[in-house]
């Protein structure tokens, strides 16, 4: 048994030493300042053999996701004439934010079974749902849908760049609206459709300054940022009418 | 230049929100309106969350009606006593339009909501001013005498009669709590002042002299809009200060061009001119309720996990 074990540690340890990943990042963190205006995260690396190279095609999946929430999909119909939410369904846990770009298109770098138990491609990421209506599906669809037309799921096949079976990169671009939190940053390498290697690391999404202060405020002490929004309002009109005024009798 | 609006978490074109605040500030100078209600369904159109235009416009209204109360303060137009019955009324109706407004945002109605009430609201209104402007424009030059104003009905019956001296009024408080209270719950659903509501109310309901009609219901609204920026804001956290401050800026320079461009035009046409954009505002939103929106679907974030 013991044996067994150890044998099987020594394969783990080959197999993940054969090939590793090493990592540049241009940036690991993004700051949502105030002039924040999305962002593009360029992630590089290389990868690192101790031994020749084993046979088979080789591939670079690298994805980023931000941080889960719980959100409500709802849908429009048509009542009375006019269009209006009907159904709805919550859905527990779906990434704020989900890129994943790819060395080769997604069917040749990864099989099923790999994506599945790697939760790599956007439909494994989304989490399953409660509820009343039975085309749960179509909301899952729509709520994918929306988010890629906001910039906020994406998958970029063919988006690595890899060079020589060695050095790789890409660029993510990320949206304005994004949700503050980890992004966790995974590197997938493949080799005849099989994960023979991965890296984790995280990007830090944060908003800085100005905003970061407002933000906190509002949510965490309400009433104090409501009194200071009214403060600011009576100083500013105040302020900007009795500036006209002396702008005007001069 | 972009801006990332911290409360709203979009990102906006600066100068678009300047100019927005600037168009509705240059018709507040020429019509003498606060603007409230054009300024939200512009919001709405540059792609600002419906609760977020709304909780934010009471910030902005509070900011812009500061100087109008203090020039009335100053003017002694203000019937205090009248003011301070037309802010309780408001206080409770607020109250209970930001319960009302959290409920069905709970359901996801809201936007249907202050979506609907603006069509209902600035369809009327529009309507009766474009009618009410037409027909004085052929009085005019028919030189026709409006008729006599009726005599005082219902209001003058109701218990719990006070005196208001400013207004030389003897009236039951009744009216004006009511009054009060409509503005309030409209200030809370809808973004608004409420003057355009009020100011009529005040006149063929209450029968308040002219002359302390406008003071009064600054002095209204900006208690009013103050108690529901802050119930908005504990409420919802919806109240983006940076939004209200940019939009501000653009109205106050806004209204020093369009009071000189209101001195040049005559009132009929002025009011013609404010109706059609009112019913155009109206129109555009109506068109989105009834046209089949291009995604059926919505998105709305409940909480952010850890």
């Amino acid at each position: 048994m013991i044996r067994l074990f150890f044998v099987l540690f020594l394969f783990i340890a080959s197999a993940t030493k054969a090939e590793n990943i090493v990592l540049g990042m241009n940036h690991d963190e993004v700051k949502i300042t105030a002039n924040f205006d999305g962002s593009e995260i360029l992630i590089f690396g290389a990868i690192k053999r101790e031994a020749p190279q084993a046979e088979g095609a080789l591939g670079v999946i690298v994805t980023i996701v931000g941080p889960n929430e719980r959100v409500k999909v709802r849908r429009k119909e048509r009542k009375f004439g006019i269009w209006m939410n009907t159904d709805e369904i919550e859905v527990d846990a779906a990434p704020s934010f989900y890129a994943v770009s790819t060395s080769m298109p997604w069917a040749e770098i990864i099989s099923d079974t790999d994506d599945l138990r790697h939760r790599i491609s956007i439909p494994r990421a989304i989490r399953a749902v409660d509820t009343r209506v039975t085309d749960t599906e179509l909301f899952n669809e729509a709520l994918k849908r929306i988010r890629e037309t906001q910039g906020k799921y994406g998958i970029y096949e063919n988006g690595v760049i890899l060079d020589q079976d060695t050095l790789f990169q890409t660029r993510i671009p990320m949206p304005a609206n994004l949700t503050a939190g980890d992004y966790k940053t995974r590197i997938f390498l493949t080799r005849d459709k099989k994960v023979v290697s991965s890296f984790d690391t995280t990007i830090d999404v944060r908003k800085v300054g100005i905003e970061d202060f407002l933000y906190t405020l509002a949510h965490e002490k309400p009433f104090l940022y409501a009194l200071m929004s009214l403060l600011i309002a009576v100083v500013a009109g105040w302020g900007a009418s009795a500036f006209f005024r002396m702008l005007r009798t001069q | 230049m972009q801006f990332y609006l911290p409360i709203a978490e979009v990102s906006v074109n600066i100068f678009l929100v300047l100019g927005l605040g600037g168009i509705v500030g240059v018709l507040s100078g020429m019509f003498g309106v606060g603007g409230g209600f054009l300024l939200t369904p512009l919001l709405f159109f540059i792609g600002i969350p419906p609760a977020v235009a709304v909780a934010t416009q009471s910030t902005q209204i509070v900011a812009s009606s500061i100087s109008g109360v203090l020039a009335h303060l100053q003017r002694k137009t203000v019937d205090f006593k009248m003011g301070s019955i037309l802010v309780i009324g408001g206080l409770i109706g607020a109250g209970l339009g930001v319960i009302l407004f959290n409920y069905l945002k709970s359901l996801g109605q809201v936007d249907l909501l202050v979506r609907l009430c603006y069509v209902v609201f600035l369809g009327v209104i529009g309507g009766l001013m474009f009618i009410e402007s037409l027909r004085a424009m052929r009085r005019q030059k028919q030189g026709y005498i409006p008729a006599a104003r009726r005599k005082r009905g219902l209001v003058e019956t109701l218990p719990f009669k006070m005196r208001f001296r400013t207004s030389g009024l003897y009236i039951s408080v009744i009216p004006p709590l009511i009054v009060g209270l409509c503005v309030g719950v409209l200030s809370a659903i809808m973004g608004v002042g409420g003057g355009f509501i009020m100011i009529p109310a005040m006149i063929y309901v209450l029968h308040m002299p002219t002359k302390v009609v406008v003071g009064t219901s600054l002095y209204q609204i900006i208690f009013v809009t103050a108690f529901t920026t802050i119930l908005h804001s504990v409420t919802s956290q919806t109240v983006d200060v940076v939004l209200a401050l940019l939009l501000l800026l653009g109205a106050v320079i806004g209204a020093q061009i369009g009071t000189q461009i209101g001195a040049k035009l005559k009132a009929e046409q002025l009011r013609i001119l404010l109706a059609t954009m009112v019913l155009l505002v109206c129109f555009k939103i109506a068109l989105e309720l009834l046209i089949e929106p291009s995604e059926l679907y919505s998105i709305s974030r409940v909480a952010i996990l850890p």
